[in-house]
């Protein structure tokens, strides 16, 4: 930064007693391409680099996700207070290690893993739920191979079951471990894995069939049940043993408080290893995820690295290594801090806050709603009428008034239906469900009012007639690939 | 916590009012197997989760660890202001994104990546490390499988080379990538690996070979120009092109500022990837690493997944998918509030104090040091005699003073050899290094002490110029490997960095 200007000093400025904005370092745009030469005093660093990222979303504002945006204050004294502190140091932090070990037991336990009381769950802290399926999944391919090895039947060729709809990490997961991936496809109307589809797709090459609770998409829970009971009766004709993974990186916070009864955790005897995101619904900031073993067998003891600490044998699985502890203690701290009551309001919140923004949007008679009542607290809507602006129209035009909602198009075979998705996290209070919905219906009638007054766009209907019908079918599939391309890597979550 | 203590409230007790101290809260543990029924109020369950972590090391006198312990407050502003962003969200947080280019742009011309000016580099930030290295990884054995695919030959088995003193991620690497892990084993005074046998031991199955810049057990940097020219020769015969990677993680930060003449880097033809830690000399608190590509070429595409952001294409390859952005906007703090000079002082700083602590040590003369004077500054050391008490004594008895300054086994080849690590971190002052030398001297005289006073409560292990007699021999032998053995098998995992 101050290369530029080196001998560039203005009459009479004095760099001990310049403010920032006074001074030349402001003259300069922050290097992009090389490191500066020289050093740029504290105040001045803080300043412009937090200036730029002014320009970056506002957290709080972004529906699109379903990270925790917002801890209380005395969390952040905590997270602070660990900042410095490397979590894989186990024989230096045995405390931060043990807060750990406790969340582990605690989140097997409510997912009702099968274990006695004081016996310590099979489990890892990982940086997020990709990290924790990549775990799962390198536990069930090598479980696999072992056993075809064992059989002596080939093992180069495994597989792995799961819905179009799966987040991304499930495809790097199958690229990275060299897995085959294979999707049940969507239809429209049917916007998650079809348990019956997904069973006829196992073979003996299967390393697992992964249902989630709570697609990325709309929120629905996949029905798991359904899925292990037909599972079991094949296993039983087929003998292959095929086990089932759950990805309840959002709904497993969730069901546990307010859907108890529902049968898709470790209750189900196919059900072998379940994530879950500290940081979607366990309510801790971006970097906590969690992966549970139903048991010792479920997990290749030729995975597990074993550190002695202090005599005690402390085995560990994870592919991150050095990692900050703030998160660990911080999903601890929320263990303790809201209890299962605590979650359980938090949950019901939610939950009465998306019906409620679902039932508003609903009567303003503009859109189709996608998401169901039951499932993740999000609200998944679409324009019924799209002649004159779209979902993208709509998305782009809400960032005016501070909300980022973004348009997506759902997965195959489904990518001609465009959504809108508004995820409800703990910290969406009715007020903002109120604002946002005032701020929908307003945008909506500038759209109109713009439409009105500008040529319209090609509509949908009628369909245009001879030489132009080529011309606008291969731009809207051109878009539509585009969109649909985008999609997958694009549904953060 | 409260279930327990639900209807037990004292007589004129008030929640509303109850210190955190006087409360009923910290009238029972902090649960461990299940949660909790109830909530707890705010303060108490700050101050009893605070309280209960003071017995955690003090990660500032942690000796043992290259991970960076110290920044300016004015990081820890920006670390809370970023806190809830979701870095992977590319859309929503364009700036942090940009941000993170922007230091992968740096490092990699840090590092000498043969790119014009304004050339976006191929890297990406990562977790550390870890991550770092099995996507380095990860892209040899994905180019290598489709060389071998292209030619017809077989590509099942794939191996790569390393010495037996890498750091414990690459086994992992090994064992979950399925690539068979070749080690050139360590020998007495040649702590680190031999590119010659390392050369030896590659075959048209190798998918790289990695050396280390700064070796985890005694800071020293690998001759990666030698392995290079090695390496090139036999390229030449054999036609492999067996390709290099260099770990980084801790040189990396510190060769390009104090020994830039050294050519380890880019600058070498068969150098494809490299991978540094930004928690480590970079100078930013855990959680951050870096992976740079020489180029395109060197990254299968296949493995690349691609966002469309804003229009733009924006290539991401990571393990990982959500995670906070404070560490990386750390990064950029950190290059752009030192820059090239800064971190030159730091460096020079460092290398300064960890020579004073070397020449400090060496002159108690208890004690043989195994460093060298190049290198990551750091003092690896171990006892000249062994006979009464040994360095796990001495770090054991080094914490009551308060130091962490753990002992360790050698890597295979040489794990007879035992030793203590001290690492000069930027927040290590010249202050503490009189501290901490003082201190082993006084543990030494304290274990003398203790040793002159207590009966043969200690079994010497053999001296190594007395041979006792017969029958003492094989127990004496026996119980020796017997500890040797259960220090091996923690030392590698422990090898904490």
């Amino acid at each position: 930064m101050l290369s530029a200007v080196g001998d560039a000093k203005r009459e009479g400025q004095r760099e001990d007693v310049d403010t920032v904005f006074a001074s030349r370092y402001v003259q300069v745009g922050l290097p992009k391409f090389r490191m500066p030469d020289s050093e740029t005093p504290k105040d001045v660093a803080y300043q412009v680099i937090h200036d730029e990222l002014l320009l970056d979303g506002n957290p709080r504002l972004n529906l699109a996700s379903f990270v925790t945006t917002w801890m209380e204050p005395e969390c952040d004294k905590l997270i602070l207070e660990a900042i410095n502190k490397n979590y894989i140091d186990m024989d230096t932090y045995p405390i931060s290690t043990e807060l750990q070990d406790r969340c582990v037991n605690m989140i097997a336990r409510l997912v009702n893993a099968p274990i006695k009381d004081g016996e310590p769950a099979v489990g890892a802290g990982c940086i997020g739920s990709s990290e924790a399926i990549m775990l799962a999944g390198l536990a069930f391919k090598r479980k696999w191979q072992n056993k075809r090895k064992e059989q002596g039947l080939p093992y180069d060729k495994p597989n792995l079951v799961t819905g179009a709809n799966v987040q991304v990490c499930w495809e790097k997961f199958a690229r990275y471990f060299e897995v085959e991936l294979r999707e049940v496809k969507l239809r429209e109307g049917y916007y998650i894995m079809d348990p019956v589809k997904a069973v006829e797709l196992v073979d003996e090459n299967t390393i697992c069939v992964a249902g989630i609770l709570g697609s990325t998409y709309n929120g629905e829970f996949e029905d798991i049940k359904l899925l292990n009971d037909l599972l079991v009766e094949k296993n039983a004709q087929t003998g292959w043993d095929t086990p089932i993974h759950v990805d309840g990186a959002s709904g497993g916070f969730i069901a546990p408080f307010i859907y108890p009864d529902l049968e898709w955790d470790f209750r189900l005897p196919l059900v072998k290893s379940i994530n879950l995101s500290g940081h979607k619904y366990g309510l801790v900031y971006a970097g906590v995820g969690w992966v549970v073993w139903r048991s010792k067998e479920d997990l290749p003891e030729e995975l597990i690295f074993h550190v002695n600490y202090l005599g005690t044998d402390q085995p560990t699985f994870t592919l991150n290594f050095s990692k900050g502890a703030s998160h660990l203690i911080a999903q601890y701290y929320q263990f303790i801090r809201l209890g299962h009551n605590g979650y359980k309001r938090v949950m019901q919140n939610c939950r009465e806050n998306a019906l409620y923004l679902r039932d508003s949007v609903e009567a303003t008679g503009y859109f189709n709603i996608l998401s169901k009542r039951e499932g993740v607290p999000l609200l998944a809507f679409s324009l019924k009428d799209r002649r004159h602006f779209d979902e993208y129209d709509l998305a782009d035009n809400l960032k005016r008034f501070g909300w980022i909602l973004p348009a997506y198009t759902m997965a195959p075979d489904a990518e001609h239906v465009t959504l809108l998705r508004a995820v409800v996290r703990e910290d969406f209070s009715r007020t903002l469900a109120d604002r946002l919905v005032r701020d929908i219906i307003r945008t909506i009638d500038y759209l109109k009012n713009r439409a009105a007054k500008s040529a319209p766009l090609v509509p949908i209907k009628p369909l245009p007639t001879g030489d132009k019908v080529a011309r606008i079918g291969h731009e809207f599939l051109r878009r539509l690939r585009e969109k649909a391309a985008s999609s997958r890597s694009q549904g953060v979550c």
